[in-house]
């Protein structure tokens, strides 16, 4: 039976056929479906880690004690998860691990367009890259085998276009594979400097062997066509060349590291010129003019961003794109926005009245660096508002700190915010940390998390409580408060932010998108009540625009949170039905 | 067949684009279907492709590149007119969405968007899908209200279109959803 499968789906299956019993990953575009899929499956216990180190861990002794284990993470996760990463590439494994994870080229829903297939080269691991759904299970099914025969973890890696696209896939049955014996064994096991020097020379000849493996295996596959032009692909880039290039000869490397040498110098030669098509970094092509064999890539072709077919008959055929058809005038861009009924809007609207240094995060809270809130000043990773409101005040000093707080979600501070904080209250900080709680696990698409009570699966579990969590660490301002009582909450952060001491606002409002939110009704503007003061505008809210007479509010978008009747100083916004 | 569905986010593009590619893999075509997931899907432009035919490699449709385009919103459709193949068709849903700017006073939303498709020589197929929604007793339905537009306009049989309805619109929804689409279908 053939079935549509999104790439992240297809890995899901392909773990589910391989006889995996453990899965273990935090949430990340665009690699979250993989274990959403995967725990669908009951035959394999899923979780959701408080981070990617967590995961990859979790997952590591699930191999060493003889479950086969996946791991699933988006770029800037692996570098989260990479401690763990490099030892794993000594250890081993004994039943098979499979590390997935997720590049963002073009940064659809990222920070930065890391290339992660350099982990793969500086971990001393084999990387495979598959370029549609099929491949995803297949490749899967093949990485299990790898592991286990060579010893090692398997990194899987994606881009956004293959983990989102859907395509057909073969579906075969799960062949449950009996847990492995566990053996105590300490030279393989424990990574001391004595036994692991004994390893290092293994891992260098295992990545030897596989090498040579490669260079026969089929995930590496020669299409010969005709002899002018050749091009060495891998993943996505596959198919646009395929779409570019019809005519063209292709290697298309199933796995991007190690090399197969001699199959690529065998390539090479039977053609005029050879291409590299990569995107983000020449990976690839560095390694191959390292052989000394002549190839044409990022001389001509770009290093940022996704290629298209397109581009590639630009620059390697010397075919200009046709000029199409275009608007008239210039078309306003729509970027994203925090959604109508967003519990994140009060907050954002309170720090940009109050004109605060606001130290951010990763989250749909993002968005309230946006216009009109403009209400966030620096973000540079989960967990990283916390700490980096921390440095600020050690270098700007106490009153720059009496202006500044650091505003992150309940996942990312269960993520790497908590250390931060402990951090602050050890080294005499006076920081106030604004924890959005709402609930959930918001922008990847509403997963469950320590602090929501719930497993990946929705079964009641023991919930981490913010505010008793605070307080071990030392916090001894603690409040609680709803967001949407903005008047409540301006208050309550004037006092903490003046306070000399840490102090944790919890911001209290589930995500409008959950049931639990029970929003019902729309709000409307009374235009004779209405004094046109634009205060309303403010909130950034998408349901809320401005017209000649006034403001007016989108009864389709509204949602009936009833935020903005809280700010309107005449009581014009009343509510409907 | 490449088909294009652009709308803003939260309108509903992924489960219309999933619904279609259901539909072509009923005909026995080689699919691909890419999506949008992530920070973008937070009432930002969201585009979807969906590619049907023999053997499919790129899951990407490229500029001049589109059968057609079923636009969710007047501007979103104004924004790719230049990915229509020339003689292609554009099934455009009347609704208008502010986008933030706009919202914020600093751009203007374009007038007369659907006279200026035209005027560039362009097929354009008019639809008030939020009306034929609430019509059916659901205005979250107007993403399938289009695909019955779009159904109208397509090769592929009306009863592999019911057969990939039933198999991807969750059954709680399905009633007004089948409805919809029947609207959509119909309409004129």
């Amino acid at each position: 039976m053939k079935k549509l499968m999104l790439g992240n789906e297809a890995i899901a299956r392909g773990a589910y056929e391989a006889g995996v019993r453990v899965v273990s990953s935090y949430p990340g575009t665009p690699s979250t479906e993989i274990t959403e899929f995967a725990s669908k499956y009951d035959e394999m216990y899923s979780e959701w880690a408080p981070n990617e180190k967590v995961a990859v861990e979790t997952a590591s002794g699930a191999a060493i004690a003889g479950g086969r284990a996946v791991s699933a993470m988006k770029h800037v996760g692996l570098n989260v998860a990479a401690d763990p990463l490099f030892t794993m590439s000594y250890i081993g494994v004994n039943a098979g691990l499979v590390l997935c994870v997720a590049d963002d080229p073009g940064m659809h829903s990222s920070q930065n367009e890391q290339d992660s297939r350099n982990y793969a080269l500086a971990s001393k691991i084999p990387m495979m890259e598959p370029a549609d759904s099929s491949e995803c299970k297949d490749f899967m099914k093949k990485a299990f085998e790898l592991s286990e025969k060579y010893d090692t973890p398997i990194l899987m890696r994606l881009t956004t276009r293959v983990a989102h696209s859907q395509s057909l896939v073969e579906l075969e049955d799960r062949v449950e594979i009996p847990v492995k014996p566990y053996e105590k064994d300490i030279p393989k096991h424990v990574m001391v400097p004595a036994f692991a020097k004994q390893k290092h020379p293994k891992v260098e000849a295992r990545m030897q062997a596989l090498a040579e493996e490669a260079a026969t295996a089929d995930f590496n596959k020669v299409i010969m066509r005709g002899t002018d032009i050749g091009i060495i692909t891998a993943g996505i880039s596959y198919q646009y060349t395929e779409e570019a290039l019809p005519d063209a000869s292709i290697l298309k490397l199933g796995m991007v590291w190690p090399l197969p040498e001699k199959l690529i110098r065998d390539f090479a030669s039977k053609v005029k010129k050879c291409y590299v098509i990569e995107e983000l970094d020449p990976f690839l092509e560095k390694q191959i003019k390292a052989m000394g064999i002549e190839v044409i890539g990022k001389d001509i072709l770009p290093l940022e961003g996704e290629y298209t077919a397109a581009m590639l008959k630009d620059k390697i055929l010397g075919i200009a794109p046709k000029e199409m058809a275009s608007a008239d005038e210039p078309v306003p861009v729509r970027p994203p926005v925090m959604c109508p009924g967003c519990s994140h809007r009060g907050v954002f609207y309170v720090l940009s009245k109050l004109g605060l240094h606001v130290s951010g995060d990763i989250g749909c809270y993002s968005l309230g660096s946006a216009a009109p809130l403009f209400a966030m000043d620096s973000i540079i990773c989960m967990g990283a508002s916390i700490s980096a409101a921390h440095g600020m005040e050690k270098a700007a000093g106490r009153d720059f700190a009496k202006k500044t707080v650091a505003v992150l979600g309940d996942s990312t501070f269960i993520h790497s915010g908590i250390t931060g904080l402990i951090d602050v209250v050890y080294n005499k900080g006076t920081s106030t940390v604004i924890i959005l709680d709402n609930s959930i696990t918001g922008m990847t698409g509403h997963q469950q998390n320590p602090s929501t009570g719930f497993t990946i699966k929705g079964e009641p579990t023991r919930q981490v409580d913010l505010v008793k969590l605070a307080e071990a660490v030392g916090v001894d301002r603690v409040t609680v408060v709803d967001p949407f009582d903005v008047e409540k909450f301006e208050k309550v952060v004037k006092e903490e932010i003046a306070a000399d001491e840490p102090s944790v606002i919890i911001a209290q409002r589930p995500c409008a998108l959950l049931k639990k939110a029970g929003y019902t009704g729309t709000y409307r503007i009374n235009p004779e009540k209405c004094k046109n003061c634009k205060i309303c505008m403010k909130l950034g809210c998408p349901a809320i625009s401005i017209t000649e007479n006034g403001p007016v509010i989108n009864e389709t978008l509204c949602v009936g949170c009833g935020l903005c009747p809280n700010v309107c100083k005449f009581g014009a916004i009343e509510k409907v039905n | 067949m490449n088909i294009m569905i652009v709308g803003v986010g939260g309108q509903g593009t992924l489960l219309a684009s999933r619904i279609l590619g259901a539909a072509a893999q009923n005909i026995g075509m080689d699919v691909k279907l890419s999506e949008v997931h992530g920070m973008s899907q937070r009432g930002g432009s969201v585009v979807t492709y969906v590619r049907y035919g023999e053997k499919i490699a790129s899951p990407i449709i490229e500029e001049g590149g589109a059968d057609l385009i079923l636009a969710f919103e007047q501007l979103e459709a104004y924004r790719y007119i230049s990915y229509l193949k020339e003689g292609g068709t554009y099934i455009v849903n009347t609704q208008k969405t502010d986008p933030m700017p706009v919202i914020c006073g600093t751009a203007k939303y374009p007038e007369e968007i659907l006279e200026k498709i035209a005027a560039k020589g362009i097929d354009v197929i008019a639809c008030d899908a939020l009306a034929l929604a609430k019509e059916a007793g659901n205005q979250k339905a107007t993403n399938v209200a289009l695909i019955g537009v779009l159904a109208k306009h397509s090769t592929i049989e009306k009863e592999d279109w019911m057969k990939a309805l039933n198999s991807t619109v969750p059954p709680k929804f399905l009633e007004a959803n089948l409805k919809a689409f029947e609207l959509g279908y119909n309409h004129e």
